[in-house]
Order: C-alpha cells, then sequence, then structure tokens
C-alpha cells in the first residue's frame, strides 16, 4: 500500500482537525485524567466547585505558556516571562497605592485601575521590546539575553521594592474572587479571550504565518523578504503583553505583588508549551495544544492533590506528576515518530 | 595482491517491492578511477550505501580483497579500507584541521589518550601525500569548501583507505577548485588508492573518468572505459532520451534598460563593478567562487552593503540597503542553497508559494483570506506545473527540481521586474534542468530582466544573451553569448590574466540593440 | 595569533575580571584581605563545580537544568539515610554516597537522552519535575538542622587559618579543593582523552560523530553520569557549608550557573568551551555579587549588575560577529597601473 493510499481513510478528516497525532494523544490524555480522577474521587473531583477552583488557578500557566510558545515558534524562548510579571505587577501596585486613596469614589478607582493596567501593559511591552532588541538586533541567543533580561528585570524590580511585597489595597482582588455568572471565574474569561485572540493572531494573520516561517528557516525568512527583525521583535513584545496580563492575575489573587513571587513558573509554562506540541526549535505549534495541555496538567495537579491531601507533602506530588507527564508524552511522540518513520520509508525507497 | 580491489556481483535491493538496485554488478581494481553516473533518484546511493556496509543487499555477492562478505558491516568496510567522503564531508567545525584529519584515525584504533604531537604528524604527512599546505591548527568552521574537502580526502588517506568514495564531490566547488581536486585524485591515485566518483555533472566525469558506469532506475546501463563516452552518449544513457538545448534568443523590446549599475563597490566584497540589464535579457554573471559575483548579486539583493557608486532602475537612482527595500524596487532573488535559504522545508507547499504575497491575501476585517491563499498557490502549481498529491503537505516531500520550482514560484507571485537566480539549477537532475532552463526563457521574454550567477558552463551558453566575467572582485569582462563557446568560456573562467580590454569599454554596457 | 587571543571570549573575561579586581581593591582595601578571598573562594565553590559539569553538557551540545534537582535530591537523601543508621563517620562516606545517587540520577537524564534522542533541554525540565517532586513527596520537605555529626562538623574543615590585623580568625574553606579536583579532572578529560574529544566532536557535528563510529550513546551516558556525580558532590558540600539540609533549596539557581558557564565561553549551540574559561565566567560573578557592599553600592541592586554583565558580556562577541559577517572576504585584486 503506498503512502497516499495509507492516508485515504474514513479518518482522514481528523488530520486537519488534530494535526498530528499529538493533539489527539493530548485530547486522550485529558480525557483519561478526568475519567479516571473522577471515579476515584467521584465525591469532590467531577463537582462545580472544583471546577470553579481549577478555572481559576490554571489562567496564570496558560497564558505563560502562550508566551513562551509564541517565541519558540520562532525558535527562540523567553525565560523573563515571569520576571517581567512581577515587574509589570510591582509598578500597577505602585500607581494604584499613588492614585486611589483608601477613600476614592467609583470614578476615581477605575482611573486609577485603568492607568495600573496601562502601566503594567507599558511595562510588559517595554521589557519585550528590550528583549526583541538584543534578539533581533543584537543577535543573540535568546536563551542568553532572556536569561540575562530576567536576571535584570528581576533585579530592578528587587532595587524598586528594596526586596518588599508591595500591596494593591484590595483594589483587584475582585479578579480573583469573583465568578461570572456565579460559575466563571474572571481569570479563566481572561484566558479564552487571549487564547481566542492568540488564535487569531497565529492562523489568520500574515505576521502570524511570518512568525511559523522564520521559526521553520530563518534565512529562507530573510530571502523571502520578510522583515525577520521586526516580526522577532513584535514576538518578544507580544510575549511581554502576556506578561503584564498575568501580572494583572497575580495582584487580583494575591493583592500584592513581589519580585521573588513563582519563579517556578518559567519552567511550568515551558512544560506546557512542550507538552502542547510546539516544537523547541520553531515552526509548529497549536493553541489548541495549549489548552489542552495545561487542562491535563490541571486535572492532574488538582486530583493529585484530592489524593493525597492526607499525606505530608502531598503537594510536591504535582511536580512530579507534571515532570513523569512531560516525559512520557515525549516518549509516546518519539515512539509514534518513529513507527511513522519506518512506514514511509517502507513504502518509498531511498535512492 | 589481486587486481581487483571490490567486486560486487548481482547485487539486488529493493524496499517494500520497489526495486531501488537491479542486478547491479562492480568491478573496482586498485588505482582506478571509476565513475559512477546516475541521475537522482537512479540507486546511486543505495549502491555507496551497500559499498560502506550501511545497508545489506537483498541478494549478490561482495568481494573485498579477495574476500568474501555475506553482511558487510560498517566497521568491515573500514578495516578493508573503504572510506566515503559524503557530500557535506562529516567533518568537525569546532575541531582543528591536524584534529579532524587525525581523530577517526585514532579513534578506530582504539586510542584513549590523545597525542597532540602525533595528530599533527599524522596531519602533515597526509597532507604531504597529496602535495597541498593547509593550516594545521586553523578551525575547520574558517577554511573554505574546498579545503574542507581535501581535509576529507587527508582523513580518507590516514586511515589507510584503499577505495575511496567521493558522493557529489564538486557540487560546492568552483571551476578552479575542481582543477586543484582532480590534480588531488590523481596523486590519491599514484598511491595506489582506487577512486569511485560519484558525479551527475557530465564534464567532470569524462575529464577525470578511467571506467564509467551508468545506472538508470537501479540498472546498469553500462559500465566501460570512459575513452569510449562522449557527452552526447552520457546523456543519452543517464536519461535515455537525447536533450537538445536550444540556445536563448534575445530580442531587444524596450529602448530603455531596466537596471543599471554603475562603478558599483562594496568593501572587502567587490569593486567597481558596472553594468546594465535590459528587458527581457538574461545576463549570465560567472566568475571563480571567492570572485564577488554572489557577493555583487547579495549587494543588488541589499544583503551586503554598498559603499559606492549607484543603482539605477528605469533611469532612476535608487538606494538599496535592505532587502525589503530590493523588493520594493522589483528585485528578487533566488539564493544558491535552496535547502538553506530558499525554502521552509517543514511548512507547507501552499505556504512556501505565497509567503511573499501574503501581506495582500487579507480578507474581511484585515484577516488572512484561507481561500485566497489556496487560491493564489493553485495558480501557481498549476502554471510551473509542480507535481503535488497535495499543496498542503510539506515542501520537504517534493524532488529537487519541484522544489526549486516552488522557490521561482515563490518570487514570481510577486511580480519581480528583475530577478535574479544564483545557481538556477544546483544539484537538479539532467532532465528537470532543462525544464527549469525553459521556463526561465519564457519569464524573460515576458519581459522580466534575468541575472544568472553560475560557473555551470553549458547552462550560461544555453540560457544567457550575455555573460559578465567577474575576477577577483572586479567586472573582468562581458561578452555576447556569440561570441563564445565553451572552450573560450572555460578558459576565460580559468586564466587567471585579465580578458580581453576592448570588452569594457562603455558602449559594451548594453547590448547590441539592432 | 595576538588577535587569536584577544577575540577569544575567555581573554574578554579574564581582563575584565583583574580591572574589576582592580578597581574594587582601589575603592575598598577590605577587597584583598585574606578573609575576603576566603570568603570568594568558598562562594566559588559550588557554583564552579556545578559550572564545570554545565560546561561538559555544553560542549556536547546539550544543556541541563536539572543538575540542581539533583544535587539536593542527593545531598537531602543522604542526610536523612545517614541520620536514620546512625552514621558516625567521616565526611568521605557522605560524598561517596551522595555522589553515588547523583551518578544514578544522572543515569535516568542519560536514559531519556540516549535511548529516545529527546532535546536535552526538555528531558533535564522534565527530570527536573520529577526529582525533586519525588524528594519533597517521598522522602520530606523539611529543613534538617540536626545533621549526622560528621556532617556538622563540615563548615569548620579549613585547610588552614590565618588571623588578620583586626584579630580574627579566617578560614580557607577545604572544600575548594573539590574545585581545583574537578577542574583539573575536567581538563585533562576534555583536551585529553579521545572521551573527551569525543564530547566536542559531538557537539560540533552529532552526524559527523556517528559516521565517524563515535559511540554516542556511550558518550552521553558518561556525560550525563558524570554531571549527577559533580552535582552528588557540590550539594553535599552546599549543604555542608551551610549545615543544614533543605529540601526546598538549591533548584533555582541552575539559570545563574548556566550564566556564568556562557560568560566564560561556553557556546549554547556546542561544540566551544574551556575549562579555564568557565572558572573566570564563576570568579566575574562571584567577585561581582561578593563585592558590591565593599564598594558602596546596596546589595539590592547586585542582580541588576549581574544581569547586565551577562547581557553585555554575551552582546560584544555577538555583535562582533554580526559585523565581520557583512564583509565577505573577496581578494579584490589592485587596479593595473595605468
Amino acid at each position: 500500500m503506498s503512502a497516499r493510499d495509507a492516508s485515504y481513510t474514513p479518518w482522514a478528516w481528523t488530520r486537519s482537525l488534530f494535526g498530528d497525532g499529538n493533539i489527539l494523544r493530548l485530547l486522550i490524555a485529558c480525557v483519561v485524567i478526568f475519567v479516571v480522577m473522577s471515579i476515584l474521587r467521584p465525591d469532590v473531583f467531577p463537582t462545580p466547585e472544583n471546577f470553579l477552583s481549577m478555572g481559576s488557578q490554571f489562567p496564570e500557566i496558560g497564558i505563560l505558556a502562550l508566551a513562551i510558545m509564541i517565541t519558540m515558534l520562532t525558535g527562540g524562548i523567553d525565560l523573563s516571562v515571569v520576571s517581567v510579571a512581577n515587574m509589570s505587577g510591582v509598578l500597577a501596585a505602585f500607581v494604584i497605592r499613588a492614585l486611589i486613596p483608601a477613600d476614592a469614589e467609583a470614578g476615581q478607582v477605575a482611573l486609577g485601575l485603568a492607568a495600573a493596567v496601562v502601566v503594567a501593559f507599558l511595562t510588559g511591552a517595554l521589557a519585550g521590546f528590550v528583549n526583541g532588541l538584543l534578539v533581533a538586533y543584537v543577535n543573540l541567543t535568546p536563551i542568553l539575553a532572556t536569561l540575562g533580561t530576567m536576571t535584570l528585570y528581576t533585579g530592578l524590580t528587587v532595587a524598586m521594592t528594596r526586596g518588599n511585597a508591595v500591596f494593591a489595597e484590595n483594589r483587584l482582588v475582585f479578579i480573583g474572587n469573583t465568578n461570572v455568572l456565579g460559575f466563571i471565574p474572571i481569570p479563566l474569561i481572561i484566558f479564552a479571550g487571549v487564547v481566542a485572540v492568540f488564535a487569531l493572531i497565529l492562523n489568520r494573520t500574515a505576521f502570524g504565518v511570518k512568525v511559523y516561517m522564520i521559526g521553520s528557516n530563518v534565512n529562507a525568512a530573510r530571502f523571502s523578504g520578510i522583515n525577520v527583525r521586526r516580526v522577532l521583535l513584535m514576538t518578544y513584545i507580544l510575549s511581554g503583553l502576556l506578561a503584564a496580563v498575568v501580572a494583572i492575575i497575580f495582584l487580583g489573587r494575591n493583592n500584592s505583588a513581589k519580585w521573588d513571587f513563582a519563579p517556578s513558573y518559567v519552567l511550568q509554562a515551558i512544560v506546557v508549551a512542550v507538552l502542547a506540541g510546539v516544537n523547541p526549535s520553531g515552526g509548529s505549534g497549536r493553541v489548541t495544544g495549549i489548552v489542552l495541555a495545561i487542562l491535563a496538567l490541571q486535572f492532574v495537579s488538582t486530583g493529585m492533590n484530592m489524593l493525597l491531601f492526607t499525606i505530608s507533602g502531598g503537594q510536591f506530588f504535582k511536580e512530579f506528576a507534571w515532570g513523569a507527564l512531560l516525559l512520557t508524552i515525549m516518549v509516546a511522540n518519539h515512539l509514534s515518530e518513529q513507527r511513522r518513520l519506518r512506514i514511509t520509508r517502507r513504502s518509498k525507497p531511498e535512492t | 595482491m589481486s587486481d581487483v580491489f571490490l567486486s560486487l556481483t548481482h547485487i539486488s535491493k529493493s524496499y517494500a517491492g520497489v526495486q531501488a538496485l537491479d542486478d547491479v554488478s562492480l568491478v573496482v581494481k586498485p588505482a582506478e578511477i571509476h565513475c559512477l553516473v546516475g541521475e537522482n533518484g537512479s540507486g546511486k546511493s543505495t549502491l555507496i550505501k551497500i559499498i560502506a556496509g550501511v545497508v545489506t543487499p537483498d541478494q549478490g555477492e561482495i568481494v573485498i580483497n579477495g574476500k568474501p562478505f555475506r553482511r558487510l558491516t560498517p566497521m568491515d568496510a573500514i578495516r578493508e579500507g573503504i572510506q566515503v567522503i559524503y557530500q557535506d564531508f562529516s567533518l568537525f567545525p569546532n575541531l582543528t584541521v591536524a584534529e579532524n584529519i587525525a581523530l577517526n584515525y585514532e579513534l578506530s584504533r582504539n586510542a584513549r589518550i590523545v597525542r597532540w604531537g602525533q595528530v599533527r604528524q599524522l596531519a602533515e604527512a597526509a597532507l604531504g601525500k597529496i602535495g597541498v599546505r593547509l593550516p594545521l591548527d586553523a578551525e575547520v568552521e574558517s577554511i573554505s569548501v574546498a579545503d574542507k574537502q581535501l581535509v576529507a580526502i587527508c582523513r580518507a588517506l590516514v586511515q589507510n583507505a584503499r577505495l575511496i568514495i567521493m558522493d557529489e564531490a564538486t557540487t560546492a566547488l568552483t571551476e578552479k577548485e575542481i582543477r586543484a581536486l582532480f590534480k588531488v585524485i590523481h596523486n590519491v591515485q599514484q598511491e595506489g588508492v582506487a577512486v569511485l566518483f560519484v558525479s551527475h555533472k557530465l564534464d567532470e566525469v569524462l575529464e577525470i573518468a578511467d571506467k564509467a558506469m551508468i545506472i538508470r532506475n537501479g540498472k546498469v546501463v553500462v559500465d566501460v572505459d570512459a575513452a569510449n563516452l562522449d557527452r552526447n552518449k552520457l546523456v543519452y544513457y543517464m536519461t535515455g532520451r537525447r536533450i537538445e538545448e536550444a540556445d536563448y534568443d534575445y530580442t531587444p523590446q524596450q529602448k530603455r534598460p531596466l537596471l543599471e549599475v554603475i562603478h558599483l563597490s562594496s568593501r572587502g566584497n567587490f569593486q567597481d563593478v558596472s553594468f546594465s540589464l535590459w528587458p527581457g535579457e538574461i545576463v549570465g554573471v560567472t566568475g571563480l567562487l571567492g570572485s564577488g559575483r554572489t557577493e555583487l548579486a547579495l549587494s543588488l539583493f541589499g544583503v551586503l552593503p554598498v559603499d559606492r557608486g549607484e543603482i539605477r532602475i528605469d533611469g532612476k537612482p535608487v538606494h538599496i540597503n535592505s532587502i525589503q527595500s530590493a523588493i520594493e524596487h522589483g528585485i528578487g532573488y533566488v539564493p544558491e542553497d535552496r535547502l538553506t535559504e530558499g525554502l521552509f522545508l517543514d511548512q507547507s507547499i501552499n505556504r512556501n508559494i505565497v509567503i511573499r504575497t501574503i501581506d495582500g491575501l487579507t480578507g474581511r476585517g484585515g484577516l488572512l483570506s484561507i481561500t485566497r491563499l489556496k487560491e493564489r498557490a493553485r495558480q501557481w502549481i498549476r502554471d510551473l506545473s509542480i507535481k503535488t498529491s497535495d499543496p498542503e503537505l510539506p515542501v520537504k516531500s517534493l524532488s529537487g527540481g519541484n522544489q526549486q520550482r516552488v522557490v521561482l514560484a515563490k518570487w514570481l507571485a510577486s511580480k519581480p521586474r528583475i530577478l535574479i537566480l544564483n545557481g538556477p539549477t544546483v544539484g537538479v537532475d539532467v532532465g528537470s534542468k532543462s525544464e527549469l532552463h525553459d521556463i526561465i526563457k519564457n519569464l524573460a521574454r515576458e519581459g522580466i530582466g534575468i541575472l544568472v550567477i553560475s560557473d555551470d558552463i553549458p547552462e550560461l551558453l544555453h540560457v544567457c544573451n550575455r555573460i559578465l566575467l567577474m575576477r577577483r572582485g572586479r567586472l573582468a569582462g562581458m561578452f555576447d553569448r556569440r561570441e563564445l563557446d565553451e572552450n573560450k568560456l572555460t578558459s576565460l573562467l580559468t586564466e587567471s590574466t585579465p580578458a580581453a580590454p576592448a570588452a569594457s569599454t562603455t558602449q559594451s554596457l548594453s547590448p547590441q540593440i539592432g | 595569533m595576538l588577535k587569536k587571543l584577544f577575540s577569544r571570549q575567555e581573554t574578554l573575561v579574564g581582563v575584565t575580571l583583574i580591572v574589576l579586581c582592580l578597581v574594587i581593591g582601589a575603592i575598598n582595601p577590605v577587597f584583598w584581605t585574606p578573609g575576603n578571598w576566603f570568603d570568594l573562594a568558598r562562594s566559588a565553590t559550588v557554583t564552579g563545580i556545578f559550572a564545570i559539569g554545565v560546561l561538559i553538557v555544553l560542549v556536547s551540545g546539550g544543556i541541563d537544568v536539572s543538575f540542581t534537582a539533583i544535587a539536593v535530591f542527593s545531598m537531602y537523601t543522604t542526610t536523612v539515610i545517614m541520620n536514620q543508621i546512625g552514621f558516625e563517620g567521616g565526611m568521605p562516606a557522605f560524598f561517596a554516597m551522595s555522589g553515588a545517587i547523583g551518578i544514578v540520577l544522572g543515569l535516568i537524564n542519560a536514559f531519556f537522552i540516549a535511548r529516545f534522542r529527546l532535546p536535552t533541554l526538555i528531558v533535564t525540565l522534565g527530570t527536573q519535575s520529577l526529582f525533586r517532586g519525588f524528594l519533597l513527596f517521598v522522602i520530606g520537605s523539611k529543613i534538617i538542622r540536626d545533621l549526622p555529626p560528621g556532617m556538622a562538623q563540615y563548615s569548620g574543615a579549613f585547610l588552614f587559618t590565618v588571623t588578620d590585623a583586626r584579630g580574627i580568625t579566617v578560614g580557607l574553606h577545604s572544600a575548594v579543593l573539590f574545585l581545583v579536583a574537578v577542574a583539573i579532572v575536567a581538563q585533562l578529560l576534555l583536551r585529553y582523552t579521545m572521551l573527551g574529544r569525543s564530547i566536542y566532536a559531538l557537539g560540533g557535528s552529532r552526524e559527523a560523530a556517528e559516521r565517524a563510529g563515535f559511540n554516542i550513546v556511550q558518550t552521553q551516558v558518561f556525560i550525563y553520569a558524570f554531571v549527577g556525580l559533580l552535582a552528588g558532590i557540590a550539594g553535599m558540600i552546599y549543604g555542608g557549608l551551610n549545615r543544614q539540609a533543605n529540601s526546598q533549596d538549591i533548584v533555582g539557581q541552575e539559570l545563574d550557573v548556566i550564566a556564568a558557564t556562557v560568560l566564560g565561553g561556553a557556546s549554547i549551540a556546542g561544540g566551544r568551551g574551556s575549562v579555564i574559561g568557565t572558572l573566570l565566567g564563576v570568579m566575574l560573578v562571584t567577585v561581582m555579587s561578593n563585592s558590591l557592599i565593599l564598594v558602596g553600592i546596596p546589595s539590592i541592586w547586585q542582580r541588576v549588575v549581574i544581569g547586565a554583565i551577562i547581557i553585555i558580556g554575551t552582546a560584544v562577541p555577538a555583535i562582533r560577529s554580526l559585523r565581520a559577517a557583512r564583509r565577505a572576504n573577496v581578494d579584490i585584486e589592485p587596479l593595473p597601473a595605468e
């Protein structure tokens, strides 16, 4: 049977939906984990309360993973996302403290919060701009450039705050504890919005296609007249903006910002992106993958917490499970790729 | 010792029912230069892999040095003195010349400790054998392609090679370097080493071979003394048909040159180059590697900086300092290395074709229109007859010739007025080559001005109506196609004294207009 | 030749380090006191050993972010086991056990990397979570301050002590010998053994290394086991010097160590890097972060300065190579005299 015949099956339509097998495997993983957890803890896992709590937890890392994704698509990476989020958060908190007095009326509060959000976004964009300059114009390896700026931004945040937490005077906590229509956490809505915009940017704009092309072959992109530097600069700015979104959610959940908040999120976001099937050397990866990957990881973490809450240190099992899941999916991808190669090789002679 | 080093008899190999090699027999004698000729896909690579022990044949016998091998392993092959120099040389760019030459030998004798004095001695001795000098402590990354080739040959010699297999050894070399390589091959031959020279460049084969074996579709077409071959016979054997190419006959269309290059210089790249390009012209730019021909093309395309001089398009001076500005002025550039500079191998054929013009493919709300994108790509797939079952497949699923058409389509989609083609048919087999030449000629007939950067002499003569010769960063001559034949162009290309000065007068900046 | 020497990252970092020392010393003479240098040596020891491990991985074309997890895992587990069996002996047994655990964890990395050919960054990200999660969940998440006697005494194991002008006794800690030994072993390994050269070969071109017949699986197994061993030892030193075993410590420093190594000239793309450069990179970062206070810069600026060093230190060679690429090397013929 030739390779062409092999692809002509009743299941051919799934290719357009799932791309490679990775998305399908992720979907299966999500469902399996969900079902298993629901069977193991039917009293607490498949409950509205739990969905609410999960829905307010994963958006942060989910959005950071999108930031990692867009830079990874170009063959780069942005290790500075969390430091940018913390810096933006601290500055936004400063703005809130400065502009909104304790007895402020509604209008003043709204104005102050708007200013805080604008400052957070400007900070994110500026930090991303610096990253982009270093990567696109100075030609630094992205790992190194963003490693350097990560230290730099963290350092600036330390210097601005003398290492202390900055409180946001309860002005943003509504983000963390309001549920729209009583059952949709605001962070989840933000996440959905970001995902939608992101999917549109990547799949339905010239910019998005260029991002993939640059990741696929930067030289060819340059010779095709793509303004590689500008596109790279834009991706790092986008990444910085996403970090600023996360900064606002951080403030909403914690009511404060601090330089050393959530450093482990960088690696966790990379785990999500890789699990989602984003190729670390660039050129491929889908937003759907990110959504499924973050859901799978959230189900695992929550489920594990429920199973192990009686054991001391049970909260750390999550870390173990994430690592195990990442390695398992990578090995599974590798094995299926091997099998696919063997099939094509058999059906097509090498010359 | 027997007078046969290697003999393969009745070798067959199939992959899932497809016959890659069918009853192939080959005899290589010591100190013999045996050429293996065939189009891409003819089974050359499979044969090399079988000799190197990488692939086991389904049937047939392998005898090396009188010893029969049932299952030849790569280590067996190396131990018997078979060395393969792959197209990419398989060198270590981060290590020195000396270490590259000696490392594999040290490895094969199971050394645990590196003695640097010995490494240098080995390298020096090997370089001496082939009569060349190279800086032993230079990193291989920093030396030229031709020198890398020599390092690879030395490495093979150090390992006591009795047979060196060279896979498409000359692809990246200039005429002059090929000459030097041939001399080295003859030196190697003097050492009693046989060479299996794999190529699809016919002229080389005719020049260097003692014997030539031509294979097509996995079968041996002929295996004869090279003395009994000529060019036409070779083409016939390779493709199974005779290819007659008509020269391009240029008819002037307009009264104004499209592109004028006036005293253009780029420090460290080329100096004081002047010429013009008229609509409908195909002008060849040739010269050895390092003559500045590629650099000139890159400057016109805004990749390399211009320091002095002027570029005019339609008589108006233009400033080209980036690829974007070149494109704005209607210049397209098809790079030399299709794989690293031309294509996005993992991306779809559709995306590869439309990427140049993607900014214009927007639909409602400024978003990309997928329908228009596919429509645009379909049109080019049809026009350039790109053979594919599904344009959503990655472009790496295509053959070399079809890949090159995708690169062309990418540029044609943006309707360039000036098209620079750098090595348009490098690594394309003979059949596809003449088809690509036809496409190029048709484009010129539509009024595009085309610059063809190449050192493939028959190609230049078939395709161009005018040929510029570059030498050491300067324009050394400018010739009408009708003044030249293969011999004359070859000698012009390889001689080191300046060409006829008459050619560089101001008048000959323009083509003769009737 | 001289030009080549000056274009090397090692030279750049070395000169910067010397200038920095002179400047700091001129501002505050305390910099040149033995006490300060003993402190610097002590701070550089653990980072230095980690960095040598990172160097070897980088040269081979990989990247490892799990070594900190291996270090804390080995150290904490060793402490727990030794407490459990009531071991009364000296430090060598601790190093042996911690190193052995490190090797085992390194072999797990090697298994995924060599057997499945997965990208090293991804594998070590995964194993970092795996090791740390396992450590905190299964072995323990509490800080152990009640150390076995051998380990408890280790922080006082000075090579020698001097009493300075103010009557304060300061000592050079013996742990620095580990760094010296590791550096020498790594230098000999990388420069004079076929194994070492095969690491460079692998980082230079994996395909060429395969074709030449290098046993890549064996090389990778060695690399990650060796890095595991170094991490185990460094983790033990860390625990001993701090007189506590904290299972939530160390992880988080990996990016800083990688930065120092790269600053010393090791290439993220593989195939390049030297022991001397790595040591210089580590020293530069250590001197910088330990001496800010000496020159009157508040310590809150420490990270800003380090971030700036990393950016500038890597940007200079990047800009240089960018410039060079704009000029090809055509040997332009001079105009014939008219």
